[in-house]
């Protein structure tokens, strides 16, 4: 297949990270100063969210059998880009000074976002798999980067090993559809998903395989046991990674997959999927009740989160899409704002993650405090923030669609969630701080001016989602448009 | 305009006030005392002479109105209207606001500014919830006053506060977004009718459901607000919210954000959903006949003063819930009446009972006692608010329980008699706490201040008020008349044309025909 100059524009944003991952490698060889790498870094992933720019001229394009450049993709990339560069901007205050090596995590962690965003253009069961590995290859490392800290290590294998056991199930459900159809092209399994035969059951078969590992990835239950461990082991701007940008890469992919298969007029698929939902939310509010850990509450609410997600998705539709669009938006910038205070109070080895560490933040530093409130406030989904205009999108496509019980158990575990997020506010406002033992003043945080841009970012990102949703309803109206053709 | 720039005051007026604790611990004082004031004004100035003389119905249902898009992808606009019962709710919640801010003058002493940011936070959600009439923003101003309310509860309350104020939000957090689920229900059901996405109040009135679909619909609604309100097996937040909360916060929560709960049935739960309400109306109303009874028990037993209190609004609200579901003109004429009465006697309760814990550092009531003449003044003024509380003619509470009780003997005498035995129980409790407060040895010793100067006035203005309320009520009740005439009325037909000729002394305005339909 022959390459012409519109597919490398299309696909701009992927050789600019590539390139970039390159660049960094390279300058490792001098031994660059940290600013200096991780300015670049930045540098690489705003040129590739310029490259999406260009990109959006020549879109919709199908670049080789692998990749499809739409509108619907390049959302996803931009996302998973800008999540990159304020992951990147955080992490250089919290490595700064700490650790002797930073070329190999930048490195890394422009690697990780090709991946994400390999997995958002991807159409395709090579291209799948190919996004998927590169994803979780940089992460085994990334997250034991504080190679020294057992629980880092801890975090890395267990996510080593699920990560391996996922991938052989989605391969073996690949090797399934291709059994099938003789094709790795998801709209190639729209006639044996149609079909009433055999062939339909190899097909369920194969993407029940497939959603294993998809689950594990997104950490939907039954398929979530690695998220509280890895969370709390890894540094912290890695386990924001992981809780944002990762998700939001296969959740394109998932929706992208589903759409193109027309899965999801399939009784089967959504119920399967209903089943994870519910479980999810359940599982991960009921065990988030019992944390006194942040981060392992953090993970259980992100499990809970991507089953509300969930019943998005199935809702379908081009308002289900749409929700979907939103709810990933909104979630990234909350949860970033979120895992933002933990890294600036946090350092290598010494992570704030105990509730107690955050203690009166709001009456120790105002700012970081505020942030805390709003963020949390967020993520519990009351108004004029954009956790509500979340909140209200779900109900909405659930509604439509007359999946009324979905909505009921969405609706039950956003007050169940409301005990632990309540929990966290509290604390931060807390006058009384009985116990200051040497630990607490450690954990101040440490503001530099580019921490201080990105914050402010989220924080106005956060309350404009919330307060004036319109024209990015409009804009992920658009982008969601092509897909829902394809269904 | 009026009604956005009344709302972006307080909001802009709380941020002021958080911000001017570094220029003295008096400021935000102040700054919320003025904020309120002049909202309370400016509200005043440009709706009163629109209220005079207003006797036949007009034409447009609200005094001031203001619509602007908002997220028109849903059909979600920015709609905020006021007629006369959003007036006089919003003038109790402006004046309780001003009592609020008296009533904690030396009761907050830690984290002022924050604390007067909450406080006018609440009320804007609060004054919010009373003009939205867009159902989405109506939500969004019912999600918003819990946040603030919250806060005051968990970082000034008492002793066991995060329990109180956790259990305050998880109910009316719950009860929310039940109502959350009936708005998107129906505005998706009024999508599929008619092809329009809308939110907006006027729009949705038309709405024809299928029964069992207008059933369920409406127990979303009624959940959040009878969870508001409360209504009795919903209510067990509210007897550790109101103790718990801080003196300011007890008076708002009280007299006003109770009162949300009440609007929301006269304004959304019934007008939207007349079928259902009908049907489902001898429920509420033996749940209002509950709570009065229960409410009252409860209230005898107590011997914690802010308890006693609290127990004592769950029988007061519970005659709102009667009167409102009675189905009649005078009874819900009666409800409003009982609703800006209770807010300005249990404001005060609470006010008093704020006063009597900062001098005497307990509120059991086992260990006051014989305090009459070491405060007389105190004294004077709890005996006349539990004169009020009793129902006793003369005071506000009087006019609005006897409407209730009449509009509800038209209807169901059983459920009329046994209400007018929750007012004896009002006489109980009423006295039981001026004896034990008041009354009898000293054992302990106390020696304290009486009222200063300021509260003195803020509580006498507060009886005048009542008394005014009392004895001349027809304002009041003119001004709530056309909001309550558009809902729909249920009973005999006859009940709203045929008025006994007793009545016409009583309160001859009342007596005019209620329109049918909307």
């Amino acid at each position: 297949m022959i390459m012409t100059l519109n597919d490398i524009i299309a696909l701009l944003p992927a050789l600019i990270l590539a390139a970039g991952a390159l660049v960094i490698m390279l300058l490792a060889a001098w031994n660059r100063p940290h600013g200096m790498v991780n300015r670049t870094v930045a540098t690489v992933q705003a040129l590739a969210l310029g490259g999406v720019l260009l990109a959006s001229n020549v879109i919709p394009r199908q670049a080789t059998a692998l990749f499809l450049v739409d509108e619907f993709a390049l959302f996803y990339i931009a996302l998973i880009l800008l999540g990159g560069v304020l992951v990147t901007i955080l992490s250089h205050g919290y490595l700064d000074g700490q650790l002797d090596r930073h070329n190999e995590y930048y490195a890394l962690l422009l690697l990780a976002s090709l991946g994400g965003v390999v997995l958002a253009m991807s159409v395709h069961g090579a291209s799948l798999f190919l996004g998927l590995e590169l994803l979780s290859v940089s992460l085994y490392t990334l997250l034991s980067y504080a190679r020294e800290d057992p629980r880092a290590l801890e975090a890395g294998i267990k996510y080593l090993l699920l990560s391996a056991v996922a991938s052989a199930f989605l391969l073996l459900g690949l090797a399934l559809l291709y059994f099938l159809t003789g094709e790795l092209i998801f709209s190639a399994l729209r006639p044996p998903l149609a079909d009433d035969g055999p062939s339909r059951a190899v097909c369920l078969a194969g993407l029940a395989l497939i959603l294993t590992g998809i689950g594990f990835k997104l950490a939907v239950v039954p398929f979530h046991m690695w998220a509280p461990d890895v969370y709390q082991g890894a540094p912290t701007p890695v386990a924001a990674f992981v809780a944002t940008i990762s998700k939001i890469a296969v959740v394109a992919l998932l929706l992208r997959a589903l759409f193109h298969m027309g899965a999801l007029n399939d009784k089967a698929v959504t119920d399967a999927l209903s089943v994870l939902a519910v479980a999810s939310m359940f599982a991960g509010n009921m065990l988030a009740l019992l944390q006194d850990n942040v981060k392992r509450l953090l993970a259980y609410s992100s499990i809970a989160h991507l089953g509300y997600l969930l019943v998005a998705v199935i809702a379908g539709g081009a308002l289900g899409a749409e929700a979907v669009g939103f709810y990933v938006a909104a979630y990234l910038v909350t949860m970033l704002g979120i895992f933002g205070v933990l890294t600036l109070l946090s350092k290598p080895y010494v992570e704030a993650e105990r509730v107690e560490d955050l203690r009166g933040l709001l009456w120790r530093d105002p700012p970081a405090g505020a942030i805390w409130v709003i963020a949390v406030l967020s993520l519990a989904g009351v108004p004029l923030t954009a956790g509500f205009v979340i909140k209200f999108y779900v109900v909405v496509a659930g509604l439509s669609s007359d999946r009324w019980l979905l909505v009921l158990f969405f609706v039950l575990n956003s007050v169940i969630g409301l005990f632990y997020y309540l929990n966290l506010i509290r604390v931060a406002l807390a006058r009384d701080s009985e116990s200051s033992d040497g630990q607490r003043q450690a954990l101040a945080p440490r503001w530099t001016w580019s921490d201080g841009v990105v914050m402010a970012t989220l924080i106005l990102a956060i309350v404009w989602l919330g307060v004036y949703p319109i024209p990015f309803i409009d804009l992920i109206e658009h982008t969601t448009a092509v897909l829902v053709a394809a269904d | 305009m009026i009604l956005l720039l009344l709302i972006a005051l307080l909001m802009l007026g709380g941020l002021i006030a958080w911000v001017s604790e570094r220029a003295g611990s008096n400021w935000p004082r102040w700054v919320t005392l003025g904020t309120t004031f002049v909202g309370l004004c400016a509200i005043g100035v440009d709706t009163v002479p629109h209220l005079i003389g207003h006797v036949e119905l007009p034409s447009n249902p609200w005094l001031r109105e203001y619509s602007v898009p908002w997220i028109p992808r849903f059909g979600i606009g920015l709609h905020l209207a006021m007629d006369g019962l959003g007036f006089l709710l919003i003038g109790l919640t402006l004046v309780l606001g001003m009592v609020a801010v008296i009533a904690s003058w030396t009761d907050i002493t830690t984290g002022i500014g924050f604390f007067h940011f909450n406080l006018l936070w609440v009320l804007a959600g609060i004054v919010g919830v009373f003009v939205a009439m867009d159902l989405f923003l109506f939500f969004v101003f019912w999600e918003l006053m819990l946040v603030p309310m919250y806060l005051l509860i968990s970082l000034w309350g008492h002793e066991r506060r995060s329990y109180a104020a956790t259990k305050f939000f998880l109910f009316t957090q719950a009860g929310g977004l039940l109502m959350l689920i009936s708005i998107l229900a129906l505005s998706v059901v009024h999508y599929r009718q008619t092809g329009i996405a809308t939110f907006d109040y006027s729009a949705l009135l038309g709405t024809s459901l299928p029964p069992e679909t207008e059933f369920w619909l409406m127990l979303g609604f009624f959940a959040a607000f009878a969870v508001k309100l409360p209504v009795v097996p919903l209510h067990p937040w509210l007897p550790d919210a109101h103790t718990e909360a801080p003196t300011g916060g007890s008076i708002i929560l009280a007299g006003v954000l109770l009162k949300t709960g009440a609007y929301g049935l006269l304004r959304f739960a019934i007008p939207l959903f007349p079928n259902a309400s009908e049907t489902f109306a001898i429920v509420a109303m033996t749940l209002g006949v509950v709570g009065i009874l229960y409410g009252a028990l409860l209230a005898f037993a107590q011997t914690d003063f802010k308890r006693l209190v609290a127990y004592s609004s769950v029988a007061h609200l519970g005659f709102v819930l009667l009167g409102v579901y009675a189905g009649n003109l005078h009874a819900r004429q009666g409800a409003i009446m009982a609703m800006v009465a209770h807010g300005l006697s249990t404001g005060a309760l609470f006010m008093i009972a704020g006063l009597l814990q900062e001098r005497l550092h307990t509120r059991d009531l086992r260990r006051m006692g014989g305090l009459w003449p070491v405060v007389p003044k105190l004294s004077g003024v709890t005996l006349v608010f539990s004169m009020a509380s009793l129902g006793i003619p003369g005071l506000a509470n009087f006019i609005g329980e006897f409407l209730v009780l009449l509009g509800t003997y038209r209807v169901n005498i059983p459920l009329a008699i046994l209400a007018t035995i929750g007012v004896v129980g009002a006489a109980l409790y009423s006295l039981i706490l001026i004896q034990r407060a008041f009354h009898g040895e000293n054992t302990e010793g106390w020696k304290v201040p009486d009222l200063g100067a300021a509260q003195f006035a803020t509580l006498g203005a507060m009886i005048l008020l009542s008394l005014t309320l009392g004895l001349y009520p027809q304002p009041l009740l003119n001004a709530s008349r056309p909001a309550i005439a558009r809902i729909q009325t249920w009973g005999s037909q006859t009940d709203t044309q045929d008025t006994p000729a007793a009545l016409e002394h009583e309160a001859s305005d009342l007596a005019t025909p209620a329109p049918s339909g909307r």
